[in-house]
C-alpha cells in the first residue's frame, strides 16, 4: 500500500448536486484545512436541485432551486469557474486544461461530470423543436418552443419522461409519451403496476404509446419538427419532441486520458471512489461502483461524494453499493418500488393485490425461506414505510404476506412482527432494536423522546408513522398504559365524544362530564366539547353553560393579541367588498383608533380594541351589513377567490360567485380546527386552492375538488378528490367532506393531518363521500342542512341580548373603563402595542376624538 | 369559601385588600366556571366562581405574558386542584395558592406565583363608599 500524501490543490470537475455535496463534505473534514479547492463547471450557474427541476415550470425560480448557499464558496475559499469545462486531463503532468485554454495543476482530481441524456440516433433527432430534459437551459428552451406548439411528444416513459409529459400537459399541450418497453417506468415497476400507472396517467389526459420505438423525426420545410414516425409505421403529429430515453455516464474525459471505464460506460472506481490513478477520484453518475452498477439516483451519489471527501482527507470510507428503493408521487400518482422489485431472485414467489376500481396495485416478492425480498406499490404506498425495512431485515416474515398488502379493514389487526435488526429509519440508520433500547433502557416514553434520543424519524420523516406504531406496541407490551384520551377528565378521543354527544343528544358539558368524565374539566376538554355541541346545533355559543366553556377568543367573539387587546375581523365573503363597505370599515377603524391590516384570507383585521369597545364597534359593523368573520373560532375562516371569468381573460368559471356561495353556506361551522378554502377560476390557480382544507379549481366543464391542503408550518399539497363536478354535486361532496371530518377528527387536527391518518386514505374518503360505503351520507347531509338552516350571526345575536352584552367589560366593578395596562405607541401612522419598558398610552388617550357610538343598553345587576 | 346557593340573589362578593373588605360585584355577576376582572385601588384582581359555588381571587396579571388576562382564562381542575389556565400561553395555576403548576419560574426570573386575595360572599348591605372607590 502506498503512503497517503495529503493533497494541496484539489480540482473538482463538475458542479452538479453530487459535486456540491462533495464540497460540503470535504470542508467539514478535519483534515481538509489548507486545501486549495477549484471547481471547473460547464453550466453557467452553480449547483442546483435537478431532482426538483420540473418545479421550475410551476414557478420555482432558478435561484430557489440553487443548492449552493450564498457565501458558501467564499467562506471556504473555494474558487468556482462557471461555463469553463475541462477538455483535457494530463495525468502524467497532473494538469487539466479548460475550454478557455487555462491549464491548472492538481494533487487530487475529482470527476463529478454526471451523465448526459441519451438521444437515439434516429434521423431528424437534432431538428429544431427537439429537446432534452436535464438543465434549466433545456427547460427554458422547451418553454419558449411550447408557446407556439399544440402537440408535444416525449420519447421515454421513465420517471423523467413522465415528469416532462406532466410539464407539457400543464402548459396546455396535447401530450404523448412514446416508450420502447412494453410498460411505463420499466426499471421500477412490473407489468401489473405499469398497467395501472398507465391508466392513471391516461386519466390525466396524456396519451401513452408503449412497445413503440421512434423511427424518425419528420421535419417541415423550415427544418422544424412536425411529426414522429413510430416503429409500427404510425405517424404522430408533434410540434415539440423531448428525448428522455435514459442517461449515459459522462466518462469521455476519463476515456481520453486512459482511465479504466466499464464495458457499458462509467469510470471504474474502488470502494473509496478512487480510479486506477491514485490521484483521481470519480463520484456520482459518471462512476461505475464496485458492485458493477452506475447509480442514477441522488442518494447513492451523495454517499459516494461523502466517501471521496473522507478518503481525500485521509479518513477511511467505503461505498460498496446502495439501496435503490424509491417512493415518489408522479403526476399525483403514488409509486414505490423497493428491494428485488422484479422477482429476479431464484425461486422467488409473488403475492399480488390488485384493485383496478380503486386504482391500487401491490406486489410483494417473497424468497423461498419466506423473507420479503422486495415489491412494487402503485396507487397506495402507505405500506412502504413498513415494507422497506422488512426487506432490509432479510428474516423470514412473521406475518402472512397477504396481510401486508390487503387494504386496512380487510387485514386482521394483528401487529406486524418487525425483526429487531430491521432498519426503521434509513436516513439515520436506526434499527428497531435501537428504538426498543431507547424505550427500555434509556427511559424514553414517547415518540418525541425516541426521536430526540435516536434521531429516528428526523430525516425525511417517512418512518414516523411506523415509529409511532412501534413505540405504542413496545410501551403496551411493557405494561405502560398508552392513553389516547382527550385529557385527564375524559378517557375518550374527540371523535368518540362527538358520537356520544350526537347519539345521546347532550347539550350541556356538565351532563357529559357527569356521565362520561371526571373532575371539573380544563382548557382542553371544555372548548373541545363546546365546539362539538355548537357543531351539532347547540345554539348560541355564549348561552347558558356554554359561555363558560369557550376559549377567550370565542368568549369575546374576537382575537386576543399579545398585549391583552383584541382584534376584529368582519366577514367579507369571497373577498368581494363594495367601496361603501371599505369606507365603513375605514371609518370605524379611524374613529376607534384601531390598527388595520389586510389578512391573507382577503379580509381586513382591525387591532387594538378593548373588550369594552367590541360591542360599539360591532354595533356599527352590523348596522352596515357586516357579519362576524369567525376569525376567533375553530371554524370556517374564509373562502378566498380569484376574480374569475367575469373579469379575467383566462378564467373559465365564476370563482367569486362560487366562493361567496360556499362561504355563506359554511360560515360559523364549528370544527376540530380552523377551516380554510379557496376557489380558482382556472388552472392557473391564482387563489392557491391546493393549499387549503378544501379547494376548488374551475375546469371548462365543471369544478375539481381538492382536499387536505395546508400552508403554515407543515405545508401539504391538497389531494384531488373528484373532477369536473357540477355545482350541486360539488356542494354536496363538500358538505359530506366537512361533516365527516368534523365527526372523526381529533382535537386541533387539520384536514391535512386527518387525511394522512385516515385508514385507507384518499380512496377510502372517496368511497365514503361519493359511494356512501359507510352508509352515513344521509346523516352527514342532514347535519349540514341543520347547520345551514340554523345559522345566525353571532354578533348580531349578541348585540340583541343585554345579558350577553354585560360580559364585555374590562372590569366588572367599572364597566366602560378599559384596562389601563393595555398601551400603545404610534408606528408608521398607526398604533402598535407598547413593548416592555416603553412608555405607551391607552387607546382612549391616543384617540381623543373617539366616537363611542350610540350607547348600548346593558342590563346591570 | 362555599356559598349557600339558595339565597344568592342579594349576595355581594367582597375582597379583602389588606386592611378591609371591599365590595366588588354581585355574586350573580359571576358565571360558574368563568372569571371577571376587578379594579381594586389600582390593583387588578381576577375573581372566579366554580361550579360548586366556591369563590377564588388571584392577581389578574399573567406572569408569563405580562398582560392582565387571567380573569379570561378557563377554570377547571387538575386532580383535586382547582385551576385556571392563562388564555395567553396556557400555563395552569392553582386557584387556592396561586402557584403555577406547569413552570416554577416566570420569564423575568421571578417565581411564577400569583398573589391570592381573600374573597367572600356577604349579605351585608352594600356600602357605596367602598364600591367603585377607584374611579
Amino acid at each position: 500500500m502506498t503512503t497517503y500524501r495529503r493533497p494541496r490543490d484539489v480540482i473538482l470537475v463538475g458542479h452538479g448536486m453530487v459535486g456540491q455535496r462533495f464540497l460540503e463534505a470535504l470542508v467539514e473534514q478535519p483534515g481538509a484545512t489548507g486545501l486549495r479547492i477549484t471547481v471547473l463547471a460547464e453550466e453557467p450557474r452553480p449547483a442546483y436541485d435537478r431532482v426538483q427541476l420540473t418545479s421550475w415550470f410551476s414557478g420555482t425560480s432558478a435561484e430557489e432551486l440553487s443548492l449552493c448557499p450564498p457565501g458558501f464558496l467564499a467562506e471556504h475559499g473555494i474558487e468556482l469557474r462557471l461555463g469553463d469545462p475541462v477538455t483535457e486531463i494530463d495525468r502524467a503532468a497532473r494538469t487539466v486544461t479548460t475550454r478557455a485554454g487555462h491549464t491548472l495543476g492538481y494533487d487530487a482530481l475529482v470527476l463529478a461530470t454526471g451523465s448526459y441524456p441519451f438521444v437515439p440516433p434516429v434521423p431528424g433527432h437534432d431538428a429544431d423543436g427537439c429537446h432534452v430534459y436535464r438543465t434549466i437551459e433545456d427547460l427554458e428552451a422547451i418553454r419558449a418552443d411550447a408557446d407556439g406548439a399544440e402537440v408535444g411528444a416525449v420519447v421515454g416513459g421513465g420517471l423523467l419522461g413522465l415528469e416532462a409529459a406532466g410539464a407539457l400537459r400543464a402548459m396546455g399541450l396535447e401530450t404523448h409519451v412514446v416508450e420502447f418497453a412494453p410498460r411505463l417506468m420499466a426499471l421500477q415497476v412490473d407489468e401489473g403496476g405499469g398497467a395501472l400507472l398507465r391508466r392513471k396517467i391516461e386519466e390525466l389526459g396524456v396519451a401513452v404509446h408503449t412497445g413503440a420505438g421512434t423511427q424518425r423525426v419528420e421535419t417541415a420545410a423550415d427544418g422544424r419538427v412536425r411529426a414522429m414516425t413510430l416503429s409500427d409505421g404510425r405517424e404522430l403529429r408533434a410540434d415539440l419532441v423531448i428525448f428522455s430515453a435514459g442517461v449515459r455516464p459522462r466518462d469521455q474525459l476519463a476515456r481520453a486520458c486512459g482511465l479504466a471505464v466499464g464495458e457499458r460506460g462509467g469510470i471504474v472506481v474502488d470502494e473509496g471512489c478512487r480510479t486506477d490513478d491514485p490521484a483521481v477520484w470519480a463520484i456520482g453518475e459518471c462512476a461505475l461502483a464496485v458492485d458493477g452498477r452506475v447509480y442514477g439516483l441522488v442518494a447513492p451519489g451523495y454517499a459516494m461524494a461523502e466517501t471521496a471527501a473522507r478518503a481525500l482527507a485521509g479518513e477511511p470510507g467505503r461505498f460498496t453499493g446502495a439501496d435503490t428503493s424509491t417512493k415518489l408521487k408522479l403526476l399525483g400518482v403514488d409509486v414505490a418500488s423497493f428491494g428485488d422489485a422484479h422477482g429476479a431472485t431464484e425461486g422467488a414467489l409473488e403475492v399480488l393485490y390488485s384493485d383496478s376500481r380503486a386504482g391500487v396495485y401491490k406486489k410483494l416478492v417473497i424468497g423461498t425461506d419466506g423473507a420479503l425480498l422486495g415489491g412494487v406499490l402503485v396507487g397506495d404506498t402507505e405500506a412502504y414505510g413498513l415494507l422497506r425495512p422488512l426487506t432490509i431485515g432479510g428474516k423470514p416474515l412473521q406475518t402472512a404476506p397477504e396481510q401486508l398488502v390487503l387494504p386496512a379493514g380487510f387485514a386482521p389487526g394483528a401487529p406486524v412482527g418487525l425483526p429487531d435488526d430491521a432498519v426503521v429509519c434509513s436516513c439515520h440508520n436506526v434499527s428497531k432494536a435501537a428504538i426498543r433500547a431507547a424505550l427500555a433502557e434509556q427511559g424514553c416514553g414517547s415518540v418525541a423522546e425516541v426521536k430526540k434520543c435516536t434521531k429516528a424519524g428526523t430525516g425525511c420523516g417517512s418512518c414516523v408513522k411506523l415509529l409511532g406504531t412501534i413505540v405504542t406496541e413496545e410501551l403496551a407490551a411493557a405494561g405502560v398504559n398508552v392513553d389516547t384520551g382527550l385529557c385527564e377528565h375524559f378517557a375518550h378521543t374527540r371523535s368518540e365524544l362527538y358520537e356520544i354527544v350526537r347519539v345521546k343528544g347532550l347539550t350541556r358539558f356538565s351532563d357529559l362530564l357527569e356521565q362520561h368524565g371526571s373532575g371539573e374539566g380544563c382548557d382542553i376538554c371544555k372548548p373541545t366539547v363546546a365546539s362539538i355541541i355548537a357543531g351539532l346545533g347547540g345554539g348560541h355559543i355564549l348561552d347558558g353553560e356554554q359561555a363558560a366553556l369557550q376559549d377567550t377568543n370565542d368568549h369575546f367573539l374576537a382575537n386576543l393579541q399579545r398585549n391583552g387587546s383584541y382584534s376584529v375581523v368582519p366577514r367579507i365573503p369571497g373577498g368581494e367588498i363594495t367601496p361603501e363597505g371599505l369606507i365603513t370599515i375605514g371609518e370605524i377603524a379611524r374613529d376607534f383608533g384601531l390598527y388595520t391590516k389586510i389578512t391573507g384570507g382577503q379580509r381586513i383585521d382591525l387591532f387594538g380594541a378593548s373588550v369594552d369597545q367590541l360591542p360599539p364597534i360591532w354595533q356599527r359593523l352590523v348596522a352596515a351589513g357586516f357579519e362576524s368573520g369567525h376569525a376567533y373560532g375553530k371554524s370556517l375562516r374564509t373562502v378566498k377567490s380569484c376574480v374569475g371569468e367575469t373579469w379575467c381573460r383566462y378564467g373559465v368559471q365564476d370563482s367569486v360567485g362560487l366562493a361567496i356561495e360556499l362561504e355563506l353556506r359554511y360560515r360559523g361551522l364549528r370544527s376540530p380546527h380552523k377551516l380554510k378554502s379557496a376557489v380558482s377560476g382556472c388552472a392557473r390557480e391564482c387563489a392557491e386552492a391546493q393549499s387549503k382544507d378544501f379547494g376548488i379549481i374551475a375546469t371548462s366543464t365543471g369544478w375539481n375538488l381538492h382536499v387536505g391542503g395546508n400552508g403554515g408550518m407543515t405545508p401539504r399539497h391538497a389531494d384531488l378528490l373528484a373532477t369536473d363536478l357540477d355545482r350541486e354535486t360539488l356542494i354536496r361532496t363538500i358538505d359530506r367532506f366537512l361533516m365527516f371530518y368534523i365527526r372523526t377528527a381529533d382535537r386541533l387536527e387539520r384536514t391535512a393531518a386527518w387525511l394522512e391518518r385516515l385508514d385507507g386514505g384518499l380512496d377510502h374518503l372517496r368511497a365514503v363521500l361519493l359511494d356512501d360505503s359507510l352508509g352515513i351520507c344521509a346523516d352527514l347531509d342532514a347535519l349540514m342542512a341543520q347547520h345551514v338552516g340554523g345559522y345566525q350571526d353571532e354578533w348580531a345575536a349578541t348585540l340583541a341580548d343585554p345579558d350577553r352584552l354585560r360580559r364585555f367589560a374590562s372590569f366588572v366593578n367599572a364597566p366602560g373603563t378599559p384596562d389601563p395596562a393595555v398601551t400603545f405607541v404610534p408606528e408608521r401612522g398607526q398604533i402598535r402595542p407598547a413593548r416592555p419598558g416603553e412608555h405607551g398610552l391607552t387607546l382612549t388617550d391616543l384617540t381623543p376624538a373617539l366616537i363611542a357610538g350610540p350607547r348600548l343598553e346593558v342590563r346591570t345587576a | 369559601m362555599t356559598v349557600d346557593v339558595q339565597d344568592v340573589n342579594d349576595l355581594k362578593v367582597e375582597i379583602h385588600d389588606g386592611s378591609r373588605w371591599q365590595h366588588v360585584c354581585a355574586y350573580d355577576d359571576l358565571i360558574p366556571g368563568r372569571g371577571v376582572a376587578v379594579l381594586l385601588d389600582g390593583d387588578q384582581v381576577a375573581v372566579f366562581r366554580d361550579r360548586a359555588g366556591t369563590l377564588y381571587a388571584v392577581d389578574n396579571r399573567d406572569p408569563f405574558s405580562g398582560t392582565y388576562v387571567l380573569s379570561r382564562g378557563i377554570v377547571g381542575s387538575r386532580g383535586d386542584t382547582p385551576t385556571v389556565a392563562s388564555p395567553m400561553y396556557k400555563q395552569v395555576f392553582d386557584l387556592r395558592d396561586g402557584r403555577c403548576l406547569d413552570e416554577e419560574t416566570a420569564p423575568d426570573g421571578g417565581r411564577a406565583v400569583l398573589r391570592v386575595w381573600p374573597v367572600r360572599g356577604s349579605h351585608r348591605p352594600r356600602d357605596t363608599d367602598q364600591a367603585g372607590s377607584h374611579r
